[in-house]
């Protein structure tokens, strides 16, 4: 019988089944960051158990560390602790990799763990993140999971799971000019809906889709989550192997023939079934602008604000009226008018090299507008800093008047010193737009890369492919 | 894990869809390295009117007298019932834990995020689905009389209202069994070792790459 992508990695992970369907499902790759395993090493060390597979862990420092003066250390104390108690955690247990802060390669996990070759096709990965999604973008079964289960894949390699329901989601067309995998990902969420992908595990394909590179794929995935998914996946293809091909971490010689394969039998066989199926036309879709508190509510750039007015459903009306108030907006103002304090160029959504170079053309040769108070590119990686300025973006950025920092999660979630003030407005590339994500009454408008380079040099959105 | 069997508790009304974790408790308190504690920066944007940092004592904290958990009336409430998507967002245990830390025991909403749901089992808290207009029912009920409480009753599957109705949810017969008897994950996967070493074995041959 024909499989879906999905049924083939359960199939190719499942140990044992109980009878009501629970399975124990066995763990490829489990990585690691500071702030959801401190809890799970001590519980494994009251309980008095070891770790399974040490060498399936990669592990590494990002929700806490500062993007700049790291000559100064991590100034909290409470941060400091988070990073030092990893730190010591792996030193005790092992890890096949560890980028501590201030490694060359350390940075955001969902980055680090793809561009060092450490998530492959086929594996399960897990992280005690939601964010994990991204690495769907591999054909992974990936997906977050809560600190109780970074305890249970530390001690037994294996966690306890019930088989998603599964949903295809097929984008075919071409995506417009200046329509990047970020709008993809937000017009999905406007389409679904938050709670639109809850209990499914969705393959993302089409031929738009395939178009993606794998940043851009990995994009799309890592915001599979935001659609109430904990799964989102792309099937392996030629993309998806060049990338991979001589990663520190990717199997080499006679082994890499071997896998390449094995993973180019990872897609849905022709004929496979899904429960759901969702067709979204890429040529109808614009550059995307979140205008709310929740990534489903988003509309194009040349959109107005939506009217709660004309919303029948009582509750919903009434989450659009707060998200209104907290957001500092009216009804039906035209989404171009509206001007930003700040711009965020990060995170595990769109900190990529590709990100960064698409960003950066928008930049060149212009201006920060002068109503911004501030304007941050913050690297996903370190490898990706590095490059980024061997080819000379960096200076792109700096010359125009954006901060250029050090990796890591930064403002997405401002765990550490970057975050929004009371009442600021962000051009944000990060993933969440809710109530305080980047700092207490901070208002997130969430969009692509080029959208937020082009916002920053109007001082208010407008449409990127207006500039191109 | 404290075991779940039978709660009668008083019924908390949050009146919101979509409720995430980030609102549920935000990032700052993220950074303690316990399991405990969290309880007092529950919902901390809503429940206080200034910006909450950890370590701080929330009784000297001006709070926001009309958030549904600063009404006198919802004090030592141990069921939440809420809307749609509860627990949407990040995979943070910290909700759960708050939630937790505060009384709450059980939850009731049309649907809840994945994680959260799957996190709200570790910790012996039961996440009750019920239909659309039971919830709204529930809703009504509550505002409209002070001291609301239900019955849960996790062995026959079933919310009681004081009006006597009966209302039944479903719930995994393995994570059922769990929470009635207070079991942990680790444990049980454990009397699985040798089926694990096994089928790690046959990986490691089949795929070696993996195994680096």
């Amino acid at each position: 019988m024909p499989q879906t992508l999905y049924e083939k990695l359960w199939q190719d992970h499942l140990v044992h089944q109980e009878a009501d369907g629970t399975a124990l499902i066995y763990i490829d790759r489990h990585l690691v960051h500071e702030v959801t395993s401190p809890q799970a090493f001590e519980g494994l060390k009251l309980a008095g158990r070891k770790p399974w597979r040490v060498s399936s862990i990669v592990a590494t420092a990002d929700h806490n560390t500062p993007t700049d003066h790291w000559d100064r250390g991590i100034e909290d104390p409470v941060s400091r602790l988070q990073v030092e108690t990893l730190d010591a955690n792996i030193r005790e247990v092992g890890a096949l990799a560890y980028f501590p802060f201030k490694d060359p390669r350390q940075g955001i996990v969902h980055v680090v763990g793809p561009e060092s070759g450490a998530t492959l096709p086929g594996m399960t990965v897990v992280c005690g993140d939601s964010h994990t999604s991204t690495h769907g973008a591999f054909a992974c079964m990936a997906h977050g999971i809560g600190t109780s289960e970074v305890e249970h894949v530390l001690a037994t390699q294996c966690l306890l799971q019930k088989k998603s329901r599964t949903m295809l989601l097929r984008v075919d067309g071409v995506l417009g000019k200046g329509v990047t995998a970020k709008d993809l990902a937000l017009a999905i969420i406007g389409h679904i809906g938050t709670a639109g992908g809850t209990g499914y595990a969705i393959e993302f394909a089409g031929s738009a889709v395939r178009s993606l590179s794998m940043e851009g794929r990995m994009t799309l995935c890592n915001m599979a989550i935001e659609g109430g998914a904990r799964l989102g996946m792309v099937a392996v293809d030629e993309v998806t192997i060049d990338y991979l091909r001589g990663r520190p971490f990717a199997p080499k010689g006679e082994q890499w023939q071997q896998a390449i394969a094995l993973w180019r039998t990872l897609r849905s066989d022709d004929g496979a079934e899904f429960d759901h199926v969702v067709d979204l036309p890429a040529g109808e879709i614009g550059p995307q602008v979140s205008w709310g508190t929740s990534p489903e509510m988003v509309v194009a750039i040349d959109a107005c604000v939506p009217d709660p007015a004309r919303e029948g459903d009582p509750v919903k009306r009434e989450g659009m009226e707060r998200a209104l108030v907290y957001m500092g907006l009216s009804a039906n103002t035209p989404i171009r008018e509206i001007a930003l304090d700040k711009i965020f160029i990060g995170s595990c959504t769109n900190s990529r090299i590709e990100d960064l170079r698409a960003a950066a053309g928008v930049v060149r040769g212009k201006k920060v507008a002068s109503s911004i108070r501030l304007a941050m590119v913050v690297p996903g990686s370190g490898l990706v800093k590095r490059q980024a300025e061997d080819e000379g973006l960096d200076e792109i950025f700096r010359a125009a008047g954006f901060e250029w920092r050090e990796p890591g999660c930064s403002m997405c979630l401002a765990m550490n010193a970057d975050r929004l003030e009371a009442g600021e407005r962000c051009a944000s590339t990060s993933n969440r737009n809710f109530e305080g994500r980047q700092g207490a009454g901070g208002r997130t408008h969430l969009v692509s890369p080029e959208m937020a380079a082009a916002a920053a040099i109007a001082g208010h959105f407008c449409d990127v492919r207006e500039l191109l | 894990m404290e075991k779940f069997v039978r709660l009668e508790g008083l019924v908390a009304p949050l009146d919101r869809a979509n409720v995430d974790t980030d609102a549920i408790i935000p990032k700052q308190f993220l950074k303690s390295i316990k399991r405990s504690g969290f309880g007092p920066n529950l919902f901390d944007e809503w429940r206080y009117r200034d910006v909450g940092e950890p370590g701080q004592d929330v009784a000297q904290r001006p709070r926001k007298d009309d958030f549904v958990l600063n009404q006198p009336r919802y004090q030592g409430a141990q069921i939440l019932l809420t809307r749609k998507n509860f627990g949407c967002g990040s995979s943070r245990e910290h909700a759960p834990w708050a939630l937790l830390d505060f009384g709450f025991r059980a939850l009731i909403a049309e649907s809840f995020a994945d994680i959260f749901f799957n996190n709200c089992f570790k910790n012996g808290i039961l996440p009750i689905v019920l239909p659309a207009a039971e919830v709204d029912a529930l809703f009504v009920q509550v505002t409209e009389t002070p001291g609301y409480r239900l019955l849960i009753d996790l062995e026959r599957q079933r919310v009681v209202r004081p009006d006597g109705k009966l209302l039944p949810f479903v719930i995994d017969a393995f994570r059922r069994e769990c929470l009635l008897n207070g079991w942990d994950d680790i444990g049980l996967t454990l009397r699985h070792a040798d089926l694990i070493r096994a089928f790690e074995e046959q990986r490691r041959r089949q795929q070696p790459w993996l195994f680096a």
